[in-house]
């Protein structure tokens, strides 16, 4: 469930990346001076940047990491 | 002269910092240590120099230049795209990368193809076909050195010695660091660029005065309030876009970037952050990019400005070569340096082009990859390593970066820059199609080496088949398409402006989806790999980990 959770995650921010709706205009302007279209992709970057704490902190692929650590002794 | 000063000074450090600051003495030298930092970076090193070394000189030079000419559009195109898709590629492939790697010891991603497909040749054709994508960004790399060294000493250094330069600071860390150096070098450069885009917004802003009057004339501009949108690019062309950060984890040398990590976590950080690092950099570049325009009293800015207009009013009834005449006048990658140069006093101009340096100088973990490539995909994997041992494994790789490097170089001088950056522009998708054999190879054990040999032949043969169609067909003016082939009345293959389109999607859309289908319907229709090696690589939850053992990595005849 967890996992199904932030997959529809991630393919809701992988459609709100394509903002048809501020494609032509670029107001309002944020801060004054930012154009809207800009603004909307900086913060998706920042939203981006916390869909992939999401993604490390529920879904870890720390089944690799116990992989690697029960080898390793015998490596050595 | 003072800027060109500062940059040589920062040169200078680069080489320190590669070659003597990290380097750790060992005795007999170690394939691993030289070419994976004995697969030991910590989590700081390894966020900012993965970071820094998928970005390019594109990253500030080509970013402005891009929004220079196409507006705000660049930065959700280009940024928030990779923004989203390269972290996620990390932590889905990287990590598994990562740890096949400590497992099995494995050095590229052609030994993990071997292994894991049981093939041999068919991984020396996966080789050739990621060296000859890579090749361009070597080439563009030192020609880009060349350009910035001329452009900030305002002429003083020329063009063949500045490209001598950077190419002789490169190779001589990338020599004697190995990965390493590079990796250090890497980190430094990106914390320089990084601040560069915060410093060049307050110098530059702080010099035109602010930027909202700039952005309010503009909005009151015909000419220019289409900068502010988005409307001079198509949403098909704006999502096609999405598919070409998957290229980055095809890279060999973001793969072979992977190996390089200590610990697993580490790549927690890199995930995370790698969204906010690609924000800090493009957005301010992509913001100046587009304030150029409002620049009037720069005459080299007016004339790229007169030669977009002339192009979009007369360019229809113009031969194609006067369309690339005013193609090339009005590229927009020294709007940065022109800019610097314009409103930055002489010292900082010389700070800030040292950032530019930096983004510049990304050839050095390329360079470092193909000789990784080389020595394991070909020199080791045909014998050489047997028969010589390692040692010599490691000086075979250190001649090949010193005979990459003179090549390039070489080529550099040479050749018109265009072409690379054609050539780059078909690599990007050509990884993007490689894409699904690391997908296929860590998630599906229903693959085999014939669908991987399918995929690999469908990219290289897409590459040229898109690169001879639009030298054939000449790009038509800012405007409408040529339409070249239409199929029950919709346009299937066209000729843009700015490359080609399929359905209105750019190539790679369909080169990747074609890839991925080859793979799997080539892999449906062929033998599978042995259970024992698929089992290597999916195992069973109640078999443990350490009663799997692996086969011959980097052994020829499997």
């Amino acid at each position: 469930m967890k996992k199904l959770i932030l997959v529809l995650v991630v393919i809701a921010l992988y459609v709100l990346h394509q903002d048809i709706w501020f494609w032509r205009t670029p107001n309002p302007l944020v801060f004054g001076f930012l154009p809207i279209g800009l603004f909307y992709h900086a913060a998706f970057s920042v939203a981006a940047a916390l869909v992939m704490w999401m993604l490390v902190t529920y879904a870890w692929p720390s089944h690799l990491e116990d992989e690697v650590e029960h080898r390793e002794p015998e490596e050595g | 002269m003072i800027p060109a000063l500062v940059v040589f000074a920062y040169l200078a450090v680069v080489v320190y910092i590669g070659i003597f600051a990290f380097r750790k003495s060992t005795g007999r030298e170690k394939a691993e240590d030289y070419f994976l930092a004995s697969r030991s970076l910590g989590p700081f090193v390894f966020l900012l120099s993965l970071f820094g070394t998928n970005m390019t000189a594109f990253a500030i030079l080509g970013s402005s230049g891009h929004a220079f000419t196409n507006g705000i559009v660049t930065f959700g195109l280009m940024a928030s795209s990779s923004g989203l898709v390269i972290p996620l590629t990390i932590f889905l492939i990287g990590t598994r990368v990562w740890a096949l790697g400590k497992k099995f010891g494995f050095m590229t991603p052609v030994q993990i193809f071997r292994d894991r497909w049981e093939c041999g040749h068919i991984g020396t054709v996966i080789f050739f076909v990621q060296a000859l994508l890579l090749l361009p960004y070597i080439i563009i790399g030192v020609m880009g050195g060349g350009t910035t060294l001329n452009a900030i000493s305002g002429g003083w250094v020329p063009f063949w010695f500045g490209g001598a330069i950077v190419a002789l600071v490169v190779m001589s860390y990338v020599f004697f660091g190995g990965m390493r150096g590079t990796a250090w070098v890497n980190t430094f450069q990106t914390i320089l660029f990084l601040c560069f885009g915060a410093v060049a917004v307050v110098v530059i802003g702080s010099g035109m005065g602010g930027f909202s009057n700039a952005v309010q004339q503009m909005q009151a501009s015909p000419a220019f309030a289409p900068l502010l949108t988005r409307e001079r690019i198509s949403p098909y062309y704006f999502f096609s876009y999405t598919f070409i950060p998957l290229s980055a984890i095809a890279f060999p040398h973001i793969a072979i970037f992977c190996l390089t990590a200590k610990k697993m976590t580490q790549f927690k950080k890199t995930v995370i952050f790698y969204p906010i690092c690609i924000m800090l950099i493009w957005l301010p570049s992509v913001f100046l990019g587009v304030m150029a325009n409002r620049v009037t009293d720069v005459p080299k800015i007016q004339e790229k400005i007169e030669a977009r207009r002339t192009l979009a009013t007369q360019g229809a009834q113009m031969t194609p070569e006067q369309r690339d005449e005013l193609l090339e006048k009005r590229a927009g990658d020294d709007v940065i340096l022109l800019l610097l140069e314009r409103y930055a006093p002489f010292w900082l101009a010389g700070l800030l082009g040292a950032g530019i340096m930096a983004a510049v100088m990304a050839s050095d973990s390329q360079i470092l990859a193909l000789s990784t490539m080389f020595t394991e995909d070909i020199f080791a994997f045909y014998g050489g390593k047997r028969r010589f041992g390692e040692a010599v494994q490691v000086q075979t790789g250190r001649v090949f970066v010193i005979l990459l490097t003179v090549f390039a170089y070489v080529v550099a001088l040479q050749a018109p820059e265009t072409i690379f950056e054609l050539a780059i522009q078909y690599a990007f998708s050509g990884y993007a199609a490689l894409a699904p054999l690391l997908v296929a190879a860590l998630f599906w054990k229903g693959s085999t080496k014939w669908g991987a040999l399918a995929t690999t032949v469908w990219t290289a043969a897409s590459v040229v088949a898109v690169a001879v169609f639009q030298s054939i067909v000449p790009a038509p003016a800012p405007g409408p398409s040529t339409v070249f082939y239409s199929l029950g009345g919709v346009e299937a293959l066209s000729r843009t402006p700015g490359g080609t389109a399929v359905f209105g999607f750019m190539p790679v859309v369909p080169m990747v989806l074609i890839s991925a289908l080859l793979m799997v319907i080539v892999s449906w229709l062929t033998s599978k790999p042995s259970r024992t090696t698929i089992e290597r690589y999916f195992p069973r939850k109640e078999t443990r980990p350490s009663e799997r053992v692996a086969t011959g990595v980097g052994q020829a005849g499997a």
